[in-house]
């Protein structure tokens, strides 16, 4: 591609939650190495559309732009993706970017993602230590199995996975992939472990991990390739052996 | 004990050891944060964090890293706290351990450590590539639990505007406008802690996340809080050039093995992979034998700077050197590196394994910040309190990779329970501190965001925002001259008037981000002036600080801390004295 050239970005703008949705359509400069980011401060820069109407900057999340956050997850020409890491020259033109679907929308293509981070506290995501004080190492980890957690914890909260889960609507109150895995990871750890059945018998609950019909979306959507379908199956197995014999630790 | 409530700043590491430390207290925490924490810039980290607990074998100390990290910062550090950090750094390793890190481990089933830029221990433990991702996931998972016991509450999509001060000038709360709504709300508090990171916005395209703006702690400045060091800038010698940032290719990348080169004819055009060793000008090997390619990053980027522009060296003729992993083993990258590299191969489409990186230095850290007292962490404003990346304490003129992980969960471990003590030992709390105090403040914060909404003008907040950075990189960063500095300064004064000419396309009050950037690009303008002109009056070199015109470093009159007060619109800028009561300043030198 030469200098001088544009690129034609559509985009799904909703002023508001209560305001309809609309397309509105931009040309922005060509530079080599841009990503979907680099379009929209163009845009911010120079707010007017492709037919010279003047409007406003597009609202979006963003913070790391390295995928590592998980701020800027966006449908990409109907692909659940970082808008960072999109890169404009592997992209069909038009561009079209939307927000995701399953989740409140706020602004333009900023949606509310708060619901991971509730189901997180509601499937108690964390290893309980007893205080912050200085009181020695913690427990020895083979280096496999790190590497096993590791995997999992790389996690960014993105929720690519639940938008692209069809169990994951308004008609649902599915913890998705991403939830599920965190139980694994949290199940995993010697001191997590001790703990395990409060998240068993919380990931068995409304919303829990019984939803899941094993459409295996969302380890495809996954930016940073997590095992995410072994995870729910991993899960899935301790949740019933939980539910069996989980009584006779108790 | 009289229940007091503390507000936290900044949801980065710092940010949230801090509120763990305060909420463990059993006092009350209101945690602000303009992206949910867990998106905070810490996540960016990926080489590693630092700790002396010679496990190696190689006779490892705590005083020997205290040493390395005075000497890295060429002893512009007050030496007694970066002590206490450099001793409390293995009992933070285990706790971030017992916490259920995924740091990588020995066949032993110990933690690994690697080496790091300016030691020559290996001193650094790392999860994977991404470790300060899991160090952060690590603490919010610890706040999310307070949050869970009604302990912690989160404020998240809420922006730090200002701090409301009383009659006598003590800190009574924040005011903070929500991202969202565009309300204005006024918080009351006892004590309030700022853990609001870096500046890297400034300098528009460098390794950090869009929210390092340093917005947080230019508000204050101009509030009254004192503000040190804002000269010394670090720039990293090894990024991948960005259009929207500049993205990092960590140290620990040479840690593991990486070497830095050039081809040694200029202009050489072959394949990286073609020019055969012999060819190769592996420059800080050469320069630096003792250090190699784990020079501290002032020195290496200098290099790169000196082989680029000096000696014509860059890779095609342009501003560019080879960083080449290709020698070492693929299972071993993936598993100690696979992160970073991850990110060379997912934004420039090349596998690093195979081909050489195409790097090249980006404004990175700030050493300077706000203020704080050699004990605690208090600034000079009674109330508040500062940790992290945004504070000044610990890194002196030059910081060392995988120390920075380590100041912040060490500042944060302070930071909490000094605020609480405070907070304690107050006559007068702030529930009995008028309403008015706070209308006040919220009203005046009000106004201005009213006054921006409906100005005229024909200027764009993006626009004065890139030549901003631009003035600022090019000016006040690796090498700098008196004049060129005069020079930015100017320009940035003209920036300051134009920025009063903004016209916002956007007036909604609604998610209105244009709004909330153009804001904290007035305080970025304050605080990219300040930087300039305490460059401009640091006339000698030392670490990161570079000045062609005054090569050396001039302890007689320049072993002082820049302590620059707010002045209506100017700064009066302090030389204070430093302890370095520990560790006698002597002369440093990486080449032997
Ligand atoms: C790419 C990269 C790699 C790095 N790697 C390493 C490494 O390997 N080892 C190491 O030691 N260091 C490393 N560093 C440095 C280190 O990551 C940072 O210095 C550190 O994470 C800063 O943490 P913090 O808690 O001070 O701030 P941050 O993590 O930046 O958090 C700041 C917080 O403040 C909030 N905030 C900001 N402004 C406001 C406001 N106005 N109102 C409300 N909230 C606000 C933000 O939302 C955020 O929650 C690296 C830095 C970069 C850029």
């Amino acid at each position: 591609m030469a200098e001088g050239k544009t690129i034609v970005v559509k985009i799904k703008r909703q002023a508001s939650p209560t305001e309809p949705a609309r397309w509105e359509e931009f040309s922005v400069r060509w530079r080599p190495n841009m990503n979907v980011i680099a379009c929209l401060i163009d845009i911010a820069e120079n707010p007017v559309t492709r037919y010279g109407k003047p409007t406003t900057p597009v609202s979006y999340e963003a913070n790391c732009l390295e995928e590592v956050c998980g701020a800027c997850a966006v449908v990409i020409n109907g692909r659940s993706r970082q808008a960072c890491s999109a890169l404009v020259d592997h992209l069909d033109q038009p561009i079209r970017i939307e927000p995701m679907s399953s989740f409140p929308i706020v602004r333009d293509l900023v949606v509310d993602r708060s619901k991971m981070f509730e189901d997180a506290k509601r499937l108690r995501c964390w290893v309980p230590i007893d205080g912050t004080y200085d009181i020695g190492p913690g427990p020895r980890i083979a280096p496999e199995r790190q590497q096993v957690a590791y995997a999992l914890s790389r996690c960014i909260f993105c929720g690519n996975c639940l938008e692209v889960c069809p169990k994951v609507n308004e008609h649902s109150d599915f913890v998705g992939a991403a939830l599920i895995n965190q139980v694994r990871l949290f199940n995993m750890h010697p001191t997590g472990a001790m703990h395990a059945h409060e998240r068993l018998q919380a990931v068995r609950g409304i919303g829990g991990i019984q939803e899941c019909d094993n459409a295996q979306n969302c380890v495809k959507a996954c930016p940073k390739g997590i095992p995410l379908t072994e995870s729910n199956n991993d899960v899935n197995r301790q949740a019933l052996l939980d539910a069996i014999f989980g009584w006779m630790f108790r | 004990m009289n229940p007091t409530r503390v507000i936290l700043i900044g949801g980065g590491l710092a940010g949230l050891m801090a509120a763990i430390r305060v909420a463990e207290l059993g006092h009350a925490v209101d945690l602000f944060s303009v992206v949910p924490v867990r998106r905070s810039h810490s996540v960016c980290a990926q080489g590693g964090i630092n700790a002396a607990k010679n496990l190696k074998g190689e006779g490892d100390s705590t005083w020997q890293h205290f040493d390395d990290t005075v000497y890295g910062g060429d002893f512009l550090q007050n030496q007694p706290l970066v002590k206490g950090m450099c001793e409390a750094a293995p009992g933070i390793i285990d706790l971030l351990d017992r916490m259920g890190v995924t740091f990588n481990r020995t066949p032993e089933g110990l933690l690994d450590f690697r080496r790091f830029g300016g030691t020559l221990y290996h001193r650094t433990a790392f999860a994977g590539a991404t470790t300060g991702q899991q160090l952060l996931y690590a603490l919010d998972e610890q706040v999310r639990r307070f949050e869970a016991e009604g302990k912690i509450r989160k404020l998240e999509g809420w922006m730090f505007v200002s701090a409301v001060l009383d009659d006598a000038g003590v800190c009574r709360g924040v005011t903070a406008v929500s991202l969202r709504s565009g309300e204005v709300r006024a918080f009351p508090a006892d004590a309030i802690i700022v853990a609001t990171g870096g500046i890297g916005s400034i300098f528009r395209q460098s390794t950090n996340s869009v929210a390092c703006t340093g917005s947080a702690q230019s508000a204050l400045f101009q509030q009254g809080v004192n503000y040190a060091n804002a000269e010394m800038i670090q720039v990293h010698p090894t990024a991948i050039p960005g259009e929207d940032k500049c993205r990092l290719i960590s140290e620990s990348v040479r840690g593991e093995g990486g070497r830095v080169w050039v081809p040694k004819t200029p202009g050489d055009t072959r394949d990286p992979r073609a020019i055969p060793d012999a060819e190769r000008f592996y420059f800080l090997e050469e320069w630096y034998p003792k250090y190699g390619n784990l020079v501290p990053r002032d020195v290496a980027t200098r290099a790169i700077h000196k082989v680029v522009f000096e000696e014509g060296l860059g890779i095609d003729g342009k501003a560019m050197v080879y960083l080449d992993v290709t020698h070492l083993p693929r299972e071993m990258l993936t598993r100690k590196l696979g992160g970073v590299l991850e990110i060379y191969e997912k934004f420039v489409g090349l596998d690093p394994r195979d081909h050489p990186m195409k790097v090249f230095p980006a404004q990175h850290y700030t050493m300077g910040g706000v203020w704080v007292d050699n004990e605690n962490q208090a600034t000079n404003v009674p109330g508040i309190y500062a940790a992290g990346e945004c504070e000044y304490q610990y890194h002196g003129a030059n910081r060392l990779g995988a120390n920075s992980l380590l100041s912040c969960i060490y500042g944060g471990m302070l930071a909490g329970p000094a605020a609480v003590r405070y907070a304690q030992n107050l006559a007068k709390g702030s529930d009995t501190v008028s309403s008015d105090v706070y209308e006040r403040e919220r009203k005046r914060q009000e106004d201005i965001y009213e006054k921006l909404r409906g100005q005229e003008g024909s200027e764009n907040p993006i626009t004065i925002w890139k030549e901003m950075g631009e003035t600022m990189t090019q000016h006040v960063t690796v090498i700098r001259y008196n004049k060129d500095l005069e020079a930015a300064d100017a320009k940035l004064a003209e920036l300051q008037e134009r920025y009063k000419r903004i016209n916002l396309a956007d007036r909604a009050r609604w998610g209105n981000q244009s709004l909330h950037f153009t804001r904290e690009l007035g305080n970025m303008l304050v605080l990219a002036r300040l930087i300039t002109q305490c460059a401009a009056l640091r006339n000698e070199s030392r670490g990161a600080h570079y000045k062609p015109d005054f090569p050396e470093r001039d302890d007689e009159n320049w072993l002082r801390t820049t302590r620059a007060e707010y002045d209506n619109g100017s700064f009066k800028i302090h030389l204070d004295p430093v302890d370095t009561s520990l560790i006698t300043p002597r002369k440093r030198s990486y080449k032997s």
